[in-house]
């Protein structure tokens, strides 16, 4: 994201000169530039600028020769009179005293000394100290000791004003060296969003930055002289006009190949992130940063016209700059010529360049290329070769279309004013610049929508401080033209957040909506909180995890061939390549977080989590993608619900190993298949419904400790809505965890469906209930629930419990049989039971258990 | 085995009885009635002592069946009171009469005094230690992130919206088209977002709940105030502050002449409810394909001076707000007009207003969750910690 110089952000408004870095990216912030770093200035403290008075030469006994010098550095820092102690050389005046060993300066030069106090890049600190027999007062200071690399001329030794790296520049002793060599520079980065393209230049972030704080403000690109009269010098052929609207090509023959980039250029490009590379290159990514047009540099010599701007061909190969050889598709723009065998590429259209025309340093004559892109074009070109230019960044926003010409200038004057040479008399333009599309705007539009009262005068001056040209139109409106470098904005709704960003969105006041007032939470969401609080109250942990599985996981779960769970929903790009599916049940992810909280150091494990499972839709596996516009036929609609995967929410538990910590009140008991039935049972009570448990053999679990769970929907059908059971052993080891663990897993929405809205009333009988207990003799196969389904069936009306209380079998019960033992409350809402009506009842549920399941009343 | 029927009606109630109990007429004890003062007098004295002496209840029911029980000396004179000449039986009753009492009073008073501390010495053996850990079978937890999720329904509820829902696999169309991201917008690229198999399938893992927008207006049209609060997904690798998982959610409230600033009332109210205090709320102009004019919100830091309003400096070492004073939670904006044509709504009779805020980000903000981790990995350690609370 671009960096902003705050001294080259200040050529263009007017910066305060105690503006910091701190202060404007505050103030860019307040209009929607966000700060992403600040860079500090890179010297502090006293550098200033003294002359040279005396320099004595003192050979030194390891060799070396230093130079003791009295440096004039202004009334404000000399020393009024030399220390007795430590007089220093020739005539006594106001000076410091300064050992250097450098020798490339003579007594008169004007030189950089940092005085103690000042701190250098690398939080280098100067204090006085004694060296060579001398104090010396600070330091006289060379280019790389200030951060500016080495010397343009390759002059070794200090910095002398008037050379290398201070060329050009002069001074009195005293001066602030800082400011004169451009050390104290700031630097902000700052995040531009896709719809403000002309926020990557100096340009439009200085006219940013005048819009929020009223600073004065000159465009650049209106101080450019334009000489080049439009002529064809070069032919330039746009083959698809929509790709490349406008081409601008403009010469300049002569430069000296030699040439250097001059330090203040070269210092902001390197302060805005680009490293410099030769005069030509860096000129043109100084004027791109400055105005936000990319430029790009052809040797002249290398070229052969015609330029043709077309799409590649199929095949079509490019080594680009960066020394890559890239495969073209048929999307790719390309920059053409008729080098080689007559059509050759030579670029990639507003991303980068090829090696074949690339200025070298022996380059003198060049072709300049200032274009319009389509930002889709390039941006699609960029990402499929994986090559975010400065350039494709800038065309991929949108770049002003006025700009070719003027910025093409721009850099020729920039090349002849440091390298020499001629600027062509022609310029070649081809193309055309579209003008932008008016916008109609209600003068209380903006009120309408941001809820401030705007006066004319706001709205009106707002728009056109952004460049827009807005004249009055039928009734309360505007038509207001955008500039050039505002695509983004089509509809009046870009209009108004243009005004209430200038006016400033702190002053939209605070007004809290009066909604019309909700039904509150649905029963489902209700439930669902539910059946969490009740889990978590019997002791269960909930936690979290992520649906991505590995297709293993079917088989870890021992999920037999046809299972439904296989139906997994895959993902084209899933982040580990190991795990591309999404899980079909929650167990899937649940048993894994048991293990990894066991290798954790948790001895025992009570966990729940409620989350999404998804099965693939049988429907079909495309959603239509209709056309945004309008809202989507019913039909297209109903084609995107059909298409995507059947999801639910699942609630699902593991509980294993001990139920509690050993506690001095005995042994906890450990967690069993019993308690995964009773967590289910808990969990669907708490939203109101009841569950029905049949036996099964069901993955993962141990195929004679599983069941099925099921409810009663309001249509009076039982449907399956879950199971749980004793892990299978072998799932049980592959997860690490303890013996008889158990599990269940619920679909907690059909679940909820399954409640009734409303749980009507009982009647409370005040009469005394009977209580009848029975021992059934049964075969072993038949279930506690056949027997007390039995036994309901028996008693009649008159049941209000029935409670198993013991189940025993052994040698007095007989091989394969088991006894159960009920308790059953007879009452009847009507009067006091009589002895005959108990017998009756007794007899009606002996004779049931015996008809339904053949169990014998034991003596 | 029958044990029913036990009390079938209710026993008569006990009117024909007489409740006191009148002196047996026994017949006069043999031997002849005498009335020894001075025995009378050392049969009370000794009755007393033995009844200050008496260590316990055992000891005491003891020393009455001794001094008033039948064949007392107490006892005897009593019965032999009625053989005695006329003249003497009212001086004798007297005598033997006020003996008893007295001795009956003392036996009373001691029966009391000894029992209450016999329940006391009792319960004081009965003592136990009531630190001992009564943790036999520990309460389980809720896991934060779903508690937090509740909590910002029932603002929402409170303020009169309603809470909606949609599913994680969703169509692009809903997710993207509708939404007024256009086909070439980076979010849609293989980098950012996670798509469902085969190519082009049209379908994704949803990055934000805003589809769920889309449903509701699609379902029930204007004017519309809801909630979505949901799971989203992102191409992101896992590290402390990302997650390819998470948590959002994303308020749409459309009507006729909604406005920004109705925007900003909303969102100072969330953050009142959120992070408490005086909320200060700003926002700043950013861009989003979805609303028009769009902006960041930031909350004033609740935790460090800058709480206080925009004119204290923050904190700068404030670990919350990193010394800016100001926290960024998300974006928001005026719903754009394409995205109403989209969903069925006409721009030009309805506005509104959407916005979106990462739970995991309120969360770490609010409690001090150092590590987006600790809420995806499902360590019981980190639930447990808050119990049912946050």
């Amino acid at each position: 994201m671009p960096r902003i110089p705050l001294t080259w952000l200040g050529e263009h408004a007017e910066l305060p000169t105690t503006a910091s870095a701190f202060e404007v990216a505050t103030d860019l912030s307040r209009l929607g530039l966000e700060e992403e770093a600040i860079f500090g200035a890179q010297v502090t403290g006293p550098l200033v600028v003294g002359r040279v008075l005396e320099l004595v030469k003192e050979p030194q006994k390891n060799g070396k020769t230093i130079n003791w010098v009295r440096v004039d550095v202004g009334p404000e820092h000399n020393e009024d009179a030399d220390n007795p102690k430590d007089p220093q050389p020739g005539e006594e005046r106001p000076s410091r005293g300064i050992i250097c060993g450098a020798h490339n300066f003579v007594e008169g030069d004007l030189v950089v000394v940092s005085l103690p106090g000042t701190v250098l890049p690398g939080d280098f600190a100067i204090a006085a100290r004694k060296t060579y027999g001398h104090v010396s007062d600070g330091m006289i200071c060379s280019g790389e000791e200030l951060g500016l690399g080495p010397d343009p001329d390759g002059e070794d030794g200090i910095i002398v004003l008037g050379r290398g790296h201070a060329k050009g520049l002069t001074a009195e002793p005293g001066d602030d060296a800082i400011a004169l060599l451009g050390l104290a520079d700031e630097v902000v980065e700052i995040n531009v969003t896709p719809d403000r393209g002309y926020c990557f230049s100096m340009r439009g972030v200085a006219r940013e930055y005048s819009h929020a704080t009223g600073a004065a403000y000159t465009d650049p690109a209106t101080t450019v002289e334009l000489t080049a009269q439009p002529g064809a010098e070069l032919e330039v052929r746009l083959e698809d006009p929509a790709a490349c609207s406008r081409f601008v090509a403009l010469s300049v023959t002569g430069v000296d190949p030699s040439a250097q980039t001059p330090r203040w250029m070269a210092r902001r490009l390197t302060l805005a992130g680009m490293r410099p590379i030769s005069l030509i290159v860096d000129v043109t990514n100084y004027v791109m940063l400055d105005l936000g047009q990319p430029l790009h540099a052809y040797d002249a010599a290398k070229l052969v016209g015609p330029i043709t701007v077309r799409r590649a061909r199929k095949g079509e190969k490019l080594t680009t700059l960066d020394d890559v050889t890239r495969t073209l598709d048929p999307a790719d723009l390309l920059i053409t010529d008729a080098g080689g065998e007559g059509d050759r590429v030579l670029g990639l259209a507003g991303v980068m360049g090829g090696e074949d025309t690339e200025v070298s340093d022996t380059t003198t004559d060049i072709l300049l290329e200032a274009a319009t892109f389509d930002p889709v074009t390039v941006a699609r070109t960029a990402r499929r070769h994986r090559l975010p230019s400065e350039a494709s960044k800038r065309f991929e926003r949108g770049v002003d279309p006025q700009l070719p010409l003027i910025a093409a200038h721009r850099a020729a004057q920039l090349i002849v004013e440091h390298g020499g040479g001629q600027i062509a008399a022609q310029v070649t333009d081809a193309g055309t610049v579209t003008e932008p599309t008016p916008v109609t705007l209600g003068l209380h539009d903006a009120e309408r929508v941001v809820g401030i009262a705007y006066t004319d005068a706001q709205v009106i001056d707002a728009l056109e401080a952004i460049g827009c040209t807005v004249e009055r139109g039928e009734g309360e409106t505007l038509l207001v033209t955008p500039p050039s470098w505002r695509p983004d904005l089509t509809i009046r709704e870009d209009l108004v957040e243009e005004i209430a960003r200038l006016v400033g969105y702190a002053e939209i006041p605070s007004v809290l909506p009066t909604a019309p007032g909700g039904r509150g939470l649905t029963v489902a969401q209700r439930s669902r909180r539910a059946a969490r609080r009740a889990l978590a109250e019997a002791g269960l942990i909930e936690v979290n995890s992520a649906p991505f599985v590995a297709p293993s996981i079917h088989d870890a779960l021992r999920y037999e061939e046809g299972d439904a769970r296989h139906r997994a929903v895959r993902v084209l790009n899933p982040l580990a390549d190991d795990e591309p599916l999404l899980r079909t049940e929650l167990l899937q992810t649940l048993l894994p977080v048991a293990k990894r909280n066991l290798g954790r150091g948790e001895e025992s494990v009570a966990i729940f989590q409620r989350g999404s499972v998804f099965l693939a839709s049988e429907a079909g596996t495309i959603a239509p993608v209709p056309a945004p516009a309008e809202r989507p036929s019913d039909a297209d609609l109903e084609a995107i619900h059909a298409a995507l995967p059947v999801q639910t929410t699942a609630l699902a538990a593991v509980v294993g190993g001990s139920s509690g910590p050993d506690s001095w009140q005995g042994e906890p008991a450990p967690w069993g298949w019993a308690d995964a039935f009773d967590m289910a049972r808990r969990a669907a009570a708490a939203v109101g419904a009841e569950l029905e448990v049949r036996q099964i053999e069901r993955a993962p679990f141990h195929p004679g400790r599983a069941g099925e769970l099921r409810v009663l929907t309001a249509d009076g059908d039982s449907i399956v809505v879950g199971a749980a059971g004793e892990l299978h052993p072998s799932v049980r080891k592959e997860f690490s965890l303890p013996v008889r663990t158990a599990a269940f897993e619920l679909d907690l929405e059909a679940v909820i469906a399954a409640a009734p809205a409303v749980i009507r009333a009982v009647p409370v009988p005040t009469y005394p209930p009977a209580k009848e207990d029975f021992a059934f003799v049964v075969e072993e196969t038949v279930p506690a629930s056949a027997v007390e389904a039995a036994i309901l069936v028996g008693a009649g009306d008159l049941a209000e419990d029935v409670h198993l209380f013991d189940v025993f079998t052994g040698e007095q019960i007989g091989e394969g049989k088991k006894s159960l033992a009920y308790a059953v409350k007879l009452r009847s809402p009507e009067a006091t039971l009589t002895a005959e009506q108990i017998g009756t009842a007794r007899k009606g549920i002996i004779a049931a258990v015996e008809s339904a399941v053949g169990g014998v009343l034991r003596a | 085995m029958v044990r029913g029927a036990r009390a079938p009606s209710r026993p008569p109630p006990e009117h024909s009885r007489t409740k006191a109990n009148p002196v047996s007429e026994t017949s006069p004890a043999p031997g002849g009635p005498t009335i020894d003062e001075q025995a009378i007098t050392a049969a009370v004295d000794a009755a007393l002592a033995a009844i200050a002496a008496a260590p316990d209840t055992a000891a005491l029911k003891q020393v009455r069946i001794e001094h008033v029980g039948d064949a007392s000396v107490l006892t005897s004179a009593n019965r032999a009171i009625k053989d005695l000449p006329k003249e003497q039986k009212a001086a004798a009753g007297k005598l033997v009469g006020q003996g008893k009492g007295r001795v009956q009073q003392a036996l009373g008073a001691r029966q009391a005094e000894l029992a209450a501390a016999e329940e006391e010495a009792a319960l004081a053996a009965e003592t136990v230690d009531v630190t001992l850990p009564t943790d036999r079978r520990p309460r389980g937890a809720a896991h934060p992130l779903w508690t937090l999720t509740e909590r910002i329904e029932d603002f929402f509820v409170g303020i009169g919206w309603e809470i909606a829902e949609g599913p994680e696999a969703e169509s692009s169309w809903l997710n993207f088209d509708a939404l007024n991201a256009d086909a070439d917008h980076p979010s849609r690229s293989h980098q950012d977002t996670l798509y469902l198999a085969p190519e082009d399938s049209g379908m994704l893992l949803r990055t934000q709940t805003s589809p769920v927008q889309i449903r509701a207006m699609l379902e029930r049209g204007a004017p519309l105030y809801v909630a979505c609060p949901g799971t989203v997904y992102r191409a992101d690798e896992m590290d402390a502050t990302h997650s390819p998982m998470f948590n959002q959610v994303e308020g749409l409230a459309i009507d006729k002449g909604l406005t920004m600033a109705n925007l900003v009332g909303t969102l100072d109210a969330l953050a009142a409810h959120l992070f408490g205090g005086a909320p200060i709320t700003r926002l700043r102009p950013n861009h989003f394909p979805f609303t028009e004019p769009s902006a960041e919100m930031d909350f004033r830091c609740f935790a460090c001076d800058a709480r206080h309003g925009v004119e204290h400096d923050a904190d700068p070492d404030c670990r919350v707000c990193g010394g800016t004073g100001w926290i960024e939670m998300g974006g928001c904006g005026m719903v754009h007009p394409n995205v109403l044509r989209a969903a069925g709504i006409d721009p030009e009779e309805y506005q509104g207003f959407a916005f979106g805020l990462g739970i995991e980000r309120i969360l770490m903000l609010r409690n001090g969750v150092p590590d987006m981790r600790d809420m995806v990995e499902g360590d019981v350690r980190f639930s447990q910690h808050y119990g049912t609370e946050i």
